[in-house]
């Protein structure tokens, strides 16, 4: 099971963050296959204000917490941008991929999302970005790259 | 990070919590003897551990160390140091005062390199963390990175976002400047991400402050129309599944929603242009059978209809719109019809499109029925709620209570306080109302709130033709045997003080009635046993034959000794009073309940704080109004909107007596004076003023000006004005003859002449009796052939039938002088004339057409019929004159509203003249009976 958090939520507190995300998964874990992506958010969340917006793919829930300052069908759409961007970045994206790369993903995401505004649609210009990224990180562990044992 | 991917692993391989936790605590501390230790970490193992912590922490567990290497990393100038550091503080945001100020000065430092990939690091942490310090020490410096030549795109879309979240979390440090002019110019950008960014950024702004971005409606439109109607080769990449650019297409449609349609015409129908070809390609057969493809389109889609909709201008558009959302309504994808629920309720309330919102009454009604999933049942229900009026209340209300008895436990008591709302708003008869709010108890009865039930009794209370009826459904409801304790507290009250009018049968006699209520009395909580004691004691003096069985509960143990204090006062007070006080005083204290004031409905308010101001769909007052039926609407006394009563002080018996000042009995008991003004006038010495004052009634109807009481000594005259439900009267007193008035007073009572329960009609204020307060004199007198001169303010409260009296009393000679004369106050001074189309007359009259709204009385004239007189006359009366209504000319159509403080009563009348017979026939609808009367009586005696 996976979660995204694209958070605008003035949260500062750790432990409500993890009841969100706790809260967010029970509500949208017992939902059935076929019904609308769209619902509204639970209390910690901020209730009718917010809508939750989420996408199942295999075993896996993509769910973006959305205020009313977005389109709906717009936010299932970027879902699948992301989908579809992480599956080239990681050829085949599977769960693993998103558990052992947890600061590739974040970077991914950044270059769609940023401080909960919607940044960049265009798949092509963000798997650029994050090929710049890739590459520059390439030049310079092919420098830095510690022969030590790693642990 | 091989480290990394081990541990990873070694937590993924843990068999249960425990063993996760033990090697969490093992790894945390290992990473501090690592920070800690004497040995210089390199930039890779710092990168290592801190990756390590984030995760950790995105595990749910708290980090309170690391923050410092975090900040070392973003302080590196090596990229994928940088960026963990920026990720880290990103995540765990943590408002450290020693360390802001170095994240701040690594920020700085990226923003000034110049190198694009830095300087969007720096910007997304600022957008990320959005704290007042970073908004401090960047605000002021991005504006010019996002608007300056030589930014890059990435750059320049990162600074539009930061921003935006800047202005959203310190709207006041965000100066706004020469920049905004140059900001939206980026609508006109070759890069479409940049302007995406900046359609966001200008929504915003332009939300706050419009005029400054007025400039960005006709660039928005005209990106919109490029994209919409052009092929799509142009769009880059930002074609998504055969869709142009949707995103942005969504952002341009949301920023148009921050103004009115446009005033150039070629600018409106250029976007009238882009709408309708939106609307033409939602036709068309889809490009692919993708749900992305289709998803795209509709997220534009919908957003177009929103803007149709926010403009509220075009019929023919709105009339498409409302048919697309038909079309969704019905389509195989929930995700559509939930859009489309949620879009209709707010095309529910524009005028245009109500009516074409109604016709889909039946496929909504099926979504609630039939839809499987809540959210998409619970927008039924809104947009049930919404598009409700007078001619579907019935089916609605009936189809939302059926619904209810399988609703989710989380939205019955919304649905409740819907129904509630609505049947109150357009019950034509309250025998209805009654009955739902009865069902509703019955079907949700742990749902149904304080607000709801207190209303119910509120209505019954003020409407006096529903109290026999609730009186009987109420006492049929007890009757099963495990009704709800909500459906006892309204039958205890109703039964309390109405059982008297279902008393005859005598399956409901008063010992039936009250061993019903007291069969019950065990099984409830104490505030519903303190209610039905109330009950009992106005039992007491509604039926004196059941006073010893009453006595007798009172006096059992279980009530005088009982554990509760609140009961025990009850039971010992009520015992006492009944024993000691006398039938009149006991029927003083007991008597039935004065009107409530009308207000804004509680419900209605409470409606409105769970949803959130704004989410309760406007009611339409107009349509509403129109119906006549003001009674509940939102009152716009200021006083009452700031500082609304408590409904408990109102309603729990505990109040009673009421303070002397709301009880009108209680008043006039206390003044031990008669309160009926002809015994005043007969008393008076001069008979001719008695003969001239009983006219006043007849000949001050409609005319405000004039001498209303004149005998050998005193002469008064009147000038009076009115607006809406205030008045004001100036009030001459002239002294006819030569010698002083001395001791010269004057009051008002306006007390009813009938002993009713209505509280005080009129509010007479005295202001003074000379114009200049401070040069009034303790003892005052009028000089001889002097002139004195007072105002009286009047406000009208509710409606109202009897004639305030004016009392004077002075010594002339010795003697003592007592004048009382009536004042020329009625209810149509207090009306404001209303014009309207033959249609809407109509219309109207139709709407009031419940027998108890129309009055019709035939007479014979009094006076000469001439036309002209009757014109004045009528519009004397306060009414507008409709000409051309009426097919036969002969006929006067009037309309208006009477204005009191706490309601509106819409008043059409028509007044048939048959000269032959030296007739008339004059016929009144107003949606009050008693306004209807009364009314009709002053207006009869005209003619």
């Amino acid at each position: 099971m996976g979660y995204e958090p694209s958070l605008n939520l003035d949260c500062q507190n750790e432990d409500t963050e993890q009841q969100i995300i706790r809260e967010t998964f029970h509500l949208v874990s017992k939902r059935d296959e076929n019904v609308c992506n769209f619902l509204e958010g639970g209390m910690l969340i901020g209730g009718s204000d917010y809508k939750l917006i989420y996408r199942h793919y295999a075993t896996l829930y993509f769910v973006f917490c959305v205020d009313s300052s977005e389109s709906e069908l717009g936010i299932l759409d970027l879902i699948q941008v992301f989908v579809e961007t992480l599956d080239k970045c990681f050829e085949n994206v599977c769960e693993l991929d998103l558990i052992f790369h947890v600061d590739k993903v974040h970077n991914i995401l950044a270059e769609m999302v940023m401080g909960g505004m919607v940044l960049e649609t265009n798949m092509n210009e963000i798997i650029m970005q994050v090929d710049a990224q890739n590459k520059m990180e390439k030049s310079e562990t092919f420098i830095f790259q510690s022969t030590r044992q790693d642990r | 990070m091989r480290g990394l991917a081990v541990f990873i692993s070694d937590i993924r391989n843990c068999k249960s919590k425990e063993a996760e936790v033990k090697r969490i605590n093992k790894e945390l501390a290992n990473i501090r003897s690592k920070f800690k230790g004497d040995k210089a970490l390199d930039g890779y193992s710092k990168k290592k551990y801190v990756c390590k912590l984030l995760f950790i922490f995105l595990l749910g567990h708290d980090i309170d160390f690391g923050h410092m290497e975090a900040v070392n990393l973003l302080s590196s100038n090596k990229y994928t140091e940088k960026q963990i550091g920026y990720l880290f503080i990103s995540v765990l945001v943590n408002s450290n005062s020693d360390l802001i100020s170095l994240i701040n000065n690594g920020i700085k430092n990226d923003l000034a390199s110049r190198n694009p990939t830095f300087m969007n690091l720096a910007l997304h942490c600022i957008a990320n963390v959005g704290s007042r310090e970073m908004a401090e020490a960047f605000a002021s410096q991005i504006p010019s990175i996002l608007v300056a030549g030589d930014t890059m795109d990435s750059v320049k879309q990162s600074a539009a976002l930061c921003l935006l979240r800047l202005n959203r979390t310190s709207p006041d440090l965000v100066p706004m400047g020469e920049w905004t002019a140059r900001v939206v110019h980026l609508l006109n950008d070759q890069h479409l991400g940049v302007v995406t960014a900046a359609t966001s950024l200008i929504t915003t702004l332009a939300q706050k402050s419009p005029e400054d971005f007025r400039t960005s409606i006709s660039l928005a439109v005209a990106r919109l129309s490029r994209i919409v109607t052009s092929a799509s080769i142009d769009l880059q990449d930002y074609t998504y599944y055969f869709v142009a650019a949707p995103w942005l297409s969504v952002k341009l449609l949301r920023l148009l929603q921050c103004y009115p349609p446009p005033e150039d015409a070629a600018l409106r129908s250029r976007l009238t242009e882009c709408l309708e070809t939106i609307l033409n390609k939602a036709q068309e057969p889809p490009k692919s059978k993708k749900v992305q493809h289709s998803n795209a389109k509709n997220a534009v889609l919908f957003e177009a209809i929103a803007l149709i909709i926010h403009h509220d201008s075009e019929p023919t558009l709105l009339v498409r719109a409302c048919n697309q959302l038909g079309q969704f309504l019905q389509h195989r994808e929930t995700n559509l019809r939930y859009l489309a629920l949620e879009s209709m309720c707010t095309l529910a309330s524009s005028e245009f499109s109500h009516e074409a919102v109604k016709t889909h009454i039946d496929t909504v009604i099926n979504a609630l029925k039939t839809e499987r999933d809540v959210s998409v049942r619970q927008r039924a229900v809104d947009l049930l709620y919404a598009m409700c009026d007078r001619s579907n209340s019935k089916q609605i209300v009936a189809e939302m209570l059926s619904y209810l008895e399988n609703a989710d436990y989380s939205i019955r008591e919304e649905i409740v306080l819907k129904v509630a709302i609505l049947a109150e708003k357009y019950a034509v008869d309250y025998t209805w109302y009654v009955d739902t709010i009865l069902n509703l108890i019955r079907i949700a009865g742990d749902h149904v709130s304080e607000e709801v039930w207190y209303r119910v009794i509120q209505i019954v209370i003020n409407q006096d033709d529903v109290q026999g009826y609730a009186a009987k459904t109420v006492f049929e409801a007890l009757q099963t045997p495990a009704c709800h304790e909500n459906l006892l507290k309204v039958g205890g009250y109703i039964l309390g003080e109405f059982g008297n009018l279902i008393a005859g049968d005598p399956r409901s006699s008063p010992l039936v009635q009250f061993n019903l209520l007291h069969s019950k009395f065990h099984l409830c909580s104490v505030p519903t046993r303190a209610l039905l004691l109330s009950a009992y004691i106005k039992f007491i003096n509604l039926f004196p034959e059941v006073k010893p069985t009453i006595q007798d509960v009172l006096r059992s143990d279980s009530q005088l000794r009982n554990a509760d204090v609140e009961l025990q006062q009850r039971a010992i007070e009520y015992l006492r009073l009944s024993c000691i006080a006398s039938t009149d005083i006991l029927a003083t204290v007991l008597e039935e309940m004065p009107p409530f004031p009308e207000r804004e409905s509680s419900i209605l308010a409470k409606l409105k704080k769970k949803k959130g101001p704004g989410k309760v769909p406007d009611m339409d007052e107009a349509r509403w109004n129109v119906n006549g039926n003001t009674e509940h609407s939102e009152n716009t006394e200021p006083t009452n909107k700031s500082s609304p009563p408590s409904l408990v002080a109102d309603l729990l018996p505990t109040n009673r007596p009421r303070p002397a000042s709301y009880s009108p009995t209680i008043l006039s008991a206390g003044n031990m004076a008669p309160s009926h003004p002809f015994t005043d006038l007969l008393n008076m010495n001069s008979s001719p003023a008695a003969g001239a004052s009983l006219l006043v009634d007849v000949l001050f109807v409609c005319k405000n000006n004039g001498v209303i009481f004149e005998n050998q000594l005193l002469q008064i005259g009147l000038k009076s004005e009115y607006r809406q439900n205030l008045g004001r009267i100036y009030v001459f007193y002239g002294n006819k003859t030569s010698s002083q008035f001395l001791s010269f007073s004057s009051s008002v009572t306006s007390s009813d002449t009938l002993k009713t329960h209505i509280l005080p009609l009129l509010r007479l204020l005295l202001t003074d009796l000379s114009l200049n307060v401070h040069t009034m004199p303790v003892d005052p007198t009028v000089e001889g052939g002097a002139q004195l001169q007072q105002i009286l303010n009047i406000e009208c409260l509710s409606d109202f039938s009897d004639t305030p009296v004016l009392n004077v009393q002075f010594r002339y000679g010795g003697t003592l002088q007592n004048i009382a004369v009536k004042l020329p106050v009625m209810l149509n001074k207090f009306f404001q004339p209303t014009e309207m189309t033959s249609e809407d007359f109509f219309q109207r009259w139709k709407q009031l057409g419940v027998p108890q709204q129309e009055v019709q009385t035939i007479f014979k004239a009094q006076h000469p019929m001439d036309t002209d007189v009757t014109n004045a006359k009528i519009l004397g009366f306060g009414v507008a004159l409709l000409s051309g209504v009426d097919p036969n000319p002969a006929n006067f159509v009037g309309a208006g509203v009477i204005h009191t403080k706490n309601t509106q009563v819409g008043c059409l009348l028509r007044l048939e003249p048959n000269p032959q017979a030296e007739m008339y026939r004059l016929t009144l609808r107003t949606s009050r009976e008693s306004v209807s009367q009364r009314l009709c009586d002053l207006l009869s005696e005209q003619f």
